[in-house]
């Protein structure tokens, strides 16, 4: 292992990489990732902007949202970034149990989230708007559904962190493993607070 | 422990590799040898290897589809090819040679090249390389499935919805299509976050951004397209699929949906995808130009950022394929003016490579021949592109043949000659021996008349009025006189044929080398850049000690010296002396990333994914399963053999560990 | 190193203790709120800039902070910022010119 002092030198990037930017591969892999994401979620997004108006069967968006109910889960995931930046401090801090209680209760504050979407399709569907009855229920249901399962990987993947960290099995530096799940479910969260205000709070 | 103590001259050393803890029963791969080596390898010179060696195939694939359509086309009311087929046939030429010869073996070259020119070991992520390929495969296999499935896909590579909806397009032929570009892109997009990290963050000490070579540069551009087009046509290939395969409407006009849609998100990535193919083929001769011309590239900035500029406004030009779809009059303006500015950095490199050779002492290679060809051929495929830019001419050359006379010059007279250029000038690299030249001579002669005699008469066919992926055409239409449809139509499938003679001379050339030809040197030809400080091929590890740049074309700055007062160059050292300089210097405990099989596993396993969404959801959920065991076993796996972890040196010798996390 | 400086300094470096998460996290709360009771209160001509204007803020809050990206190398925002920038002008071009932006 490399001794202390070139690591004290060393401490731009916390996994103790030596690199060219002096920053860690995998961070710079998931902001690329992130970034394309963008492009992948805009399109979805416009796709429903396009066709939100376009009802030719069944409720408009205006009959069917339930904002109160959509603004407590939107809230939910919210609160999930902050509990899994403190996952990411704990970690940092090299704390294991805060870590693993951290990222457990975001894990379950996601599943409330899914929980939310699961009950919201659901009585969407029973109230007349399934995946195929126009273009305004396709498109909605293909960005929130994309969405939702981003959120369900996010989940599997805090979850499995969890277990990593508990059997003691992770490879390479702990810390940023848990950062690069927390810029993941960030950025599923910043997602949702594009969703909600340009799909759910702003009618058609 | 996977530790190489000091390499020997030995081409290969073979590396015993214990296997570290296994989940369960399932023990690391230590396969160095044979073909099981090949599967699980994650050396980029491998991945590169088989990238090329798929890629070539597919190269030949989509040529013989192209001799059905010329075949067809050759004589009125063509027999050859029914209507329904040869809808097929246009569809898969294009999709083939785009997504499985072009990019593919761009990405060979990238693979084996990039990290040797940057003086790294490897790439950031070695298993994601590997699986990149096996995507890619899995991509190309399932896409051409099709073809004994039920039916190829039949709506055009751009495949406009909603032709290519289930009404229209009713046999499972489109769905392999999106299975497979969907696999294909995924494929893509981990490769171009691999190669952008690689290029950020493992350049050899002294080795700034400007330092790169003009190809690490080009690449560097393409990923960055790749990475931010990519995810617009996964929206478009799902949308797609859901319509098709789920009931989705999201093309059905008749319950409001817009086909402009489909057009605006595949072009949006349509656009990026072409300077996507171009840019690795311009970067490929800003290599050979210089060393064939002896002298440095003229203008390395302006090359540079001309590439980097046409890679960002190559985002604003897209509905410059939509000029005739009813956009508008604004709309056509702005993405004709737009169209229009592009122009301007290729012409700035056009101008460097032509001053790059200006005044040098010119070594007419095969290598050096396709270079010119390429400069030659792309600049006259780039002046149709001017006519196109300019949208009420456009509307008269669009669905014509004279848009496919401009598309064929540049990728063809562009690309594929670049390509072509990259084998001569590096197979001795790769192979340790060199292409015959004469048979290289050949080679390039028969592709450059068959090419132009093939793609030239399209122009005119074009303003005759001959519209594209029309199966047939009658001597009612061919015009009179002797300059008809049927006289260019011969002389085009005759040019196709000679082109196909051309490249079936490089692949004699490819036969007789292996067999008969002669060892090379490290450095055949007095090259500039750090790719050639390695043996041929290079060793596992690259390089016996990480170079330290000090120079653009720090190779080149090796071997000579110039003399301040009369600035002529001397030669201080041979490549072969350099090589040798550096065996003496050999740093001790080089590790290397372990083979792994996970990525072939999870390539098969997103492919059986894929197939489910054809074939029934207890195939998706099988695939799903394979893709969650696989991520898990990738994951829990360190990505080298017990605790050693990938290693380059620092800046104060001492050698510092990498662990990645894939 | 002591654990108590190894923290300390790693709240300077990357300019966060817990507590002001926390904080960010309330503002975050509060503006929420706020976007809701647009459904409730009518704010006029407001309520599409308003609530696009928050938008916008919790969106760089959470990526500034949360994602730390405030404190990092300009490396990172440059390759996130440019694929949402490419993102926002190709959908709002495409949009355009589907007149979406007209009314």
């Amino acid at each position: 292992m490399s001794d202390t002092a070139t690591h004290a030198t060393d401490h731009a990037s916390e996994a103790g990489h030596h690199s060219s930017t002096g920053l860690s591969n995998n961070k710079l892999a998931m902001w690329l990732f992130l970034g394309s994401e963008c492009l992948l979620f805009g399109g979805l997004i416009s796709t429903y902007m396009l066709y939100r108006g376009r009802v030719s069967d069944g409720p408009h968006p205006s009959q069917i949202y339930d904002i109160p109910f959509t603004s407590v889960s939107s809230f939910v995931l919210l609160m999930s970034s902050l509990t899994m930046v403190l996952a990411v401090t704990s970690a940092q801090r090299k704390d294991d149990s805060r870590t693993t209680l951290w990222l457990t209760v975001t894990a379950l504050l996601g599943a409330t989230f899914i929980g939310g979407q699961v009950y919201e399709f659901t009585t969407f569907y029973r109230e007349g708007l399934g995946f195929t009855t126009s273009l305004f229920s396709s498109s909605f249901y293909s960005l929130t559904g994309f969405h939702g399962v981003h959120v369900s990987v996010g989940v599997i993947m805090l979850l499995a962190t969890t277990g990593i960290i508990k059997k003691n099995k992770v490879t390479g530096n702990k810390a940023e493993v848990v950062e690069l799940v927390g810029l993941y479910w960030h950025f599923v969260d910043i997602v949702w607070i594009v969703i909600f205000t340009l799909i759910y709070l702003i009618p058609s | 422990m996977a530790i190489i103590e000091r390499p020997t001259t030995e081409l290969a050393p073979t590396v015993v590799v214990t296997p570290s803890q296994s989940l369960g029963a399932l023990k690391r791969p230590v396969e160095t040898t044979g073909w099981k080596e090949w599967l699980v390898t994650v050396d980029h010179k491998k991945i590169g290897i088989m990238y090329g060696a798929v890629a070539m195939l597919f190269f030949i694939v989509g040529g013989v589809e192209a001799l059905f359509i010329r075949l067809q086309l050759a004589l009125p009311d063509g027999r050859i090819l029914s209507a329904d087929k040869y809808n097929q046939m246009f569809t898969m030429h294009a999709t083939t040679m785009v997504f499985l010869f072009a990019m593919p073996m761009a990405a060979a070259f990238a693979n084996y090249f990039l990290p040797l020119q940057i003086g790294a070991r490897d790439v950031a992520f070695p298993r994601l390389n590997a699986l990149s390929f096996w995507l890619f495969l899995t991509g190309g296999v399932i896409l051409n499935a099709s073809w004994f499935l039920g039916g190829a896909a039949d709506g055009g590579w751009f495949m406009y919805a909603p032709n290519s909806g289930p009404v229209f397009s009713p046999s499972n032929g489109v769905d392999f299509w999106i299975i497979g570009l969907q696999i294909a892109g995924i494929a893509s997009l981990i490769g171009s976050i691999n190669l952008i990290v690689t290029v950020l963050n493992m350049r050899a000490p002294g080795m700034t951004l400007m330092k790169m070579p003009v190809f690490t540069w080009m690449i560097l551009v393409v990923q960055f397209l790749l990475v931010f087009s990519l995810p617009v046509i996964t929206v478009a290939l799902v949308l797609l699929m859901f319509q098709r395969s789920y009931g989705a409407t999201f093309f059905d006009v008749s319950q409001g949906a817009d086909p402009l849609l489909w057009q605006h998100l595949f072009w949006i990535f349509g656009h990026p995808e072409v300077y996507v193919l171009i840019l690795p083929g311009f970067g490929i001769i800003s290599e050979v130009l210089p060393t064939f011309s002896r002298k440095p590239l003229f203008g390395y900035p302006f090359v540079v950022f001309s590439g980097a500029s046409i890679g960002l406004v190559g985002f604003g030009v897209w509905a410059h394929h939509m000029f005739a779809s009813g956009l508008g009059p604004v709309s056509v303006a702005v993405f004709s003016i737009s169209t229009m500015a592009i122009a301007i950095p290729t012409g700035v490199k056009i101008f460097n490579w032509l001053l790059t050779m200006w005044g040098g002492k010119i070594w007419f290679s095969t290598a050096m021949k396709f270079a010119v060809g390429l400069v030659v051929m792309f600049t006259i495929g780039g002046l149709s592109g001017v006519t196109h830019s300019v949208a009420p001419s456009d509307t008269q050359q669009t669905d014509t043949y004279y848009i496919v006379a401009h598309f064929h010059y540049v990728l063809f007279g562009g690309m594929v000659f670049g390509l072509f250029s990259g084998f001569y000038y590096w197979w001795p690299k790769v192979f340790g021996k060199m292409l015959n030249e004469k048979l290289g001579s050949w080679n390039f002669w028969f592709m450059v008349i068959g090419m132009n005699l093939t793609f030239g008469p399209m122009h005119i066919l074009g303003l005759q009025g001959q519209p594209r992926r029309m199966y047939v055409w009658t001597e009612a239409r061919g015009g009179s006189g002797l300059f008809t449809f049927g006289f260019w139509n011969m002389v085009s499938s005759i040019g196709s044929f000679i082109l196909s003679v051309g490249i079936l001379f490089f692949l004699i050339n490819i036969v007789i080398t292996a067999r008969k030809g002669k060892q090379a040197p490290a450095d055949p030809w007095d090259a500039r850049t750090l790719e050639w400080l390695t043996t041929n091929p290079p060793k596992a590890h690259n390089f016996d000690r990480i170079p330290v740049v000090h120079h653009l074309d720090e190779f080149f700055h090796r071997k000579y010296e110039e003399d301040p007062a009369t600035h002529t160059m001397t030669q201080v050292a041979s490549g072969e002396s350099l090589i040798r300089l550096e065996e003496e210097n050999a740093e001790t405990h080089i590790h290397m990333p372990s083979p792994s099989y996970w990525p072939l596993v999870l390539a098969i396993g997103i492919g059986v994914l894929g197939l489910g969404v054809i074939y029934g959801t207890p195939i998706m959920v099988v695939g799903g399963l394979t893709v969650l065991l696989g991520t898990f076993g990738w994951v829990l796996e360190p990505s080298t053999a017990e605790a050693s972890d990938f290693e380059t040196p620092s800046d104060d010798g001492h050698t510092k560990e990498i662990a990645p996390l894939v | 190193m002591s654990t108590a400086t190894e923290a300390h300094n790693d709240a300077h470096e990357h300019g966060m203790s817990d507590a002001g998460y926390i904080k960010i996290a309330l503002i975050l709360a509060a503006i929420t709120a706020l976007e809701v009771s647009t459904y409730y209160v009518d704010f006029g001509p407001l309520f599409m800039p308003s609530l696009l204007i928050m938008m916008v803020i919790k969106f760089v809050m959470v990526v500034s902070y949360f994602m730390h990206l405030k404190f990092e190398s300009r490396i990172f925002s440059f390759l996130f910022y440019t694929g949402l920038g490419l993102a926002l002008f190709v959908y709002f071009v495409a949009l355009a010119t589907f007149k979406f932006f007209i009314a």
